[in-house]
């Protein structure tokens, strides 16, 4: 049955349809809802976890990553400066193999200090060994907490996971919502079966030093996981699929693109504002298509390339930016590779920054510079104050 | 300078604080102490991190620096550093200042370096809606203890004191005239001054406990505050202040050799 619900609500129901046994969490806009109805439902005994508001994000993960050693089931939650300042432990925890699920309420970084979304702050982590999905809207964020606690606790993986949604425009928004029964997650995602774990009686160190003989090893091991993710990932979106009927199976999304000619590449939320400027686009005879992507890591390659076969011009909807690069963002990097073989044009359009938002008028402008052959860019930027 | 007034950013104006908040209330009584001090605006720095209070230094008209959250001593340590002659103010919260902030805070007293520290104790994370902080009073409701704070708190002001602040205090904003004065005593004194504020959040906290006016917030703070003599005399007896009541007062006030402080050119 269809709720009407908070994303963050959402989001908070399917951690607690997840069973978590430790939640650690520091609060920080536009995360907030989540941990705050996390809260609720530990106190008011819907979820049997231990909870705890940490003093800061590096406690917050670190709390996590020694709780996921000690062999539990973990989330936690954060965003932007929180992620940033998470990050060394965001590298400890792939290093380590711990396979904690982590939403990001996508928001930019500072200085100048904005509390409102683009993707600069998961793309950042882009190395860091961290799964990262992005989705579209509340059904989609929720979902995907299930996948990734899957995907990552499968052992042909152990690689942690960050479940991407856009901060305030999926956060802050009520959506209809599907809310999965807990007997059909149970099946779907049994309890955590760590690969190795903190015991006293079978001791194993966690974290310790790799002297160059062995270093390198580790950082090729984790890459392999990554690759073998991609496999993991989409039978776990298939196999949701089968059970809930809403179909994962893809690390990308495509959305009118069979016969078109200019394909725009997006993640996020502002995939629905691009499906309404391609409908539109197409009624005025213009054959373009979006490909979304779901999963930038691992970032499915093959899958770009099999469904960019066709077209002539790709234009990449960044928000984010890659700076000092000749391509402007990081997706477009990605997906230009992906395509590089057949040759096909590839732009990277930076805009939405900072929770500018991105109008049905902006994705057609795009298009048509793309059409155009015009070199990456900023759009929507006010020259009047630059 | 004759008045507060100009040292107030009036193109900043409205503010961005709820109504009934205590944090313009501990500003004033800070730039009266500024006033008092004959501070001079081109050789004043108002330096904080995140949360309401660390809006303050964007209403004031002297250099500012807006930084991250719980790290403003980490930076204001970096300008005193670089301008030992520049008079620095920080302005923080409980959240700020002890939790994620709390490993810069017990540094920068140990260090003792001179600067100001002006902590808006609403004790409650405030700016994000209200989740407990550590200096949220057991038994208290907020967003993420809906039942009620466990954790014990901080006492922010011995925690100073503990950690070698050559001056620490604590007042209300209700205590208007002995806040400003604790303040003016702390820009006076070389080496690390900190000044806790208890303030007033009828939004985030006050609504959750009881205390949903701007009075009855004023009204908790005056009924429950003890001079630290009075506390004292009552441990001397051998009665304890009973739980909600905290101790104001003047903590510590010494001379110890501190890190920033300028010194007279003979």
């Amino acid at each position: 049955m269809l709720q009407i619900m908070e994303g963050s609500h959402a989001v908070a129901e399917a951690v607690k349809l997840s069973r978590p046994q430790v939640v650690s969490a520091y609060p920080i806009t536009p995360q907030t809802h989540i941990v705050e109805r996390l809260a609720e439902i530990v106190a008011d005994g819907e979820l049997d976890a231990d909870y705890i508001c940490v003093e800061s994000e590096f406690s917050a993960l670190s709390s996590c990553l020694g709780a996921s050693a000690a062999g539990s089931r973990v989330y936690s939650a954060t965003t932007s400066q929180g992620l940033a300042f998470m990050a060394e432990v965001v590298f400890n925890v792939a290093g380590m193999r711990l396979p904690i699920v982590m939403t990001i309420a996508n928001r930019s970084l500072g200085a100048p200090l904005s509390i409102w979304n683009d993707q600069q702050d998961s793309l950042f982590l882009r190395d860091s060994g961290w799964m990262q999905l992005y989705a579209e809207d509340a059904q989609e964020a929720m979902d995907l907490h299930f996948i990734a606690y899957k995907a990552a606790e499968n052992h042909e993986v152990l690689l942690p996971a960050f479940v991407c949604f856009d901060g305030f425009i999926l956060t802050h928004t009520f959506e209809p919502v599907d809310i999965p029964k807990q007997e059909e997650i149970d099946a779907y995602l049994p309890a955590f079966n760590p690969y190795q774990r903190l015991d006293a009686k079978d001791p194993i160190s966690f974290g310790m030093y790799a002297t160059p003989d062995y270093y390198q090893e580790f950082r090729y091991e984790i890459n392999a996981a990554m690759t073998r993710a991609k496999k993991v990932l989409r039978e776990a979106g298939a196999e949701f699929g089968e059970m809930f009927g809403r179909d994962y199976s893809g690390l990308v999304e495509e959305y009118r693109l069979d016969d078109a000619d200019t394909a725009i590449v997006a993640m996020g939320s502002v995939c629905g504002t691009i499906k309404d400027a391609v409908d539109e686009m197409r009624d005025d005879g213009k054959k373009v298509g979006l490909l979304k992507l779901r999963s930038f890591r691992p970032f499915p390659y093959e899958d770009v390339r099999t469904a960019l076969a066709g077209v002539s011009n790709v234009a990449v909807l960044e928000k984010n930016i890659n700076i000092g690069s000749r391509m402007l963002g990081a997706v477009g990097l990605e997906v230009k590779d992906a395509v590089y073989k057949n040759g096909t044009p590839v732009y990277s359009y930076v805009g939405g920054l900072g929770g500018r938002d991105i109008r049905r008028k902006d994705v057609k402008m795009i298009t048509e510079w793309a059409e155009t052959g015009r070199n990456d860019c900023f759009f929507g930027l006010r020259e009047e104050v630059l | 300078m004759k008045s507060v007034e100009d040292w107030y950013r009036h193109d900043r104006m409205p503010h961005i604080f709820c109504t009934g908040c205590g944090n313009g209330t501990v500003i004033n009584c800070t730039l009266e102490a500024v006033m008092q001090m004959g501070w001079d605006i081109d050789n004043t720095i108002f330096i904080s991190g995140i949360g309401c209070s660390s809006r303050s230094p964007g209403y004031i008209t002297t250099d500012s620096l807006h930084t991250t959250h719980g790290r403003a001593l980490a930076f204001a340590t970096g300008v005193k550093l670089a301008k030992p002659e520049f008079d620095v103010v920080v302005f923080t919260g409980d959240g700020d200042l002890s939790a994620i902030g709390g490993n810069h805070f017990i540094h920068a007293c140990r260090r003792n370096i001179n600067m100001t520290v002006i902590c808006m104790n609403n004790m409650i994370y405030g700016m994000t809606g209200g989740q407990g902080s550590p200096c949220t009073p057991a038994g208290a409701i907020s967003t993420t203890t809906p039942y009620g704070a466990t954790e014990p708190v901080f006492d922010l002001a011995r925690l100073a004191e503990a950690s070698g602040a050559n001056y620490s205090a604590r007042w209300t904003a209700y205590h208007v005239k002995e806040l400003t004065k604790a303040i003016k005593v702390g820009m006076e004194i070389p080496g690390f001054s900190f000044i806790e504020a208890m303030t007033q959040c009828p939004t985030s906290y006050g609504r959750r406990n009881k205390l949903r006016t701007t009075t009855s917030m004023l009204e908790y703070m005056r009924d429950n505050a003890v001079l630290l003599n009075k506390a004292k005399r009552m441990e001397a007896e051998g009665r304890e202040l009973s739980p909600g009541r905290f101790t104001v007062g003047e903590f510590v006030k010494r001379f110890r050799p501190a890190l920033g402080v300028v010194k007279d050119e003979e």
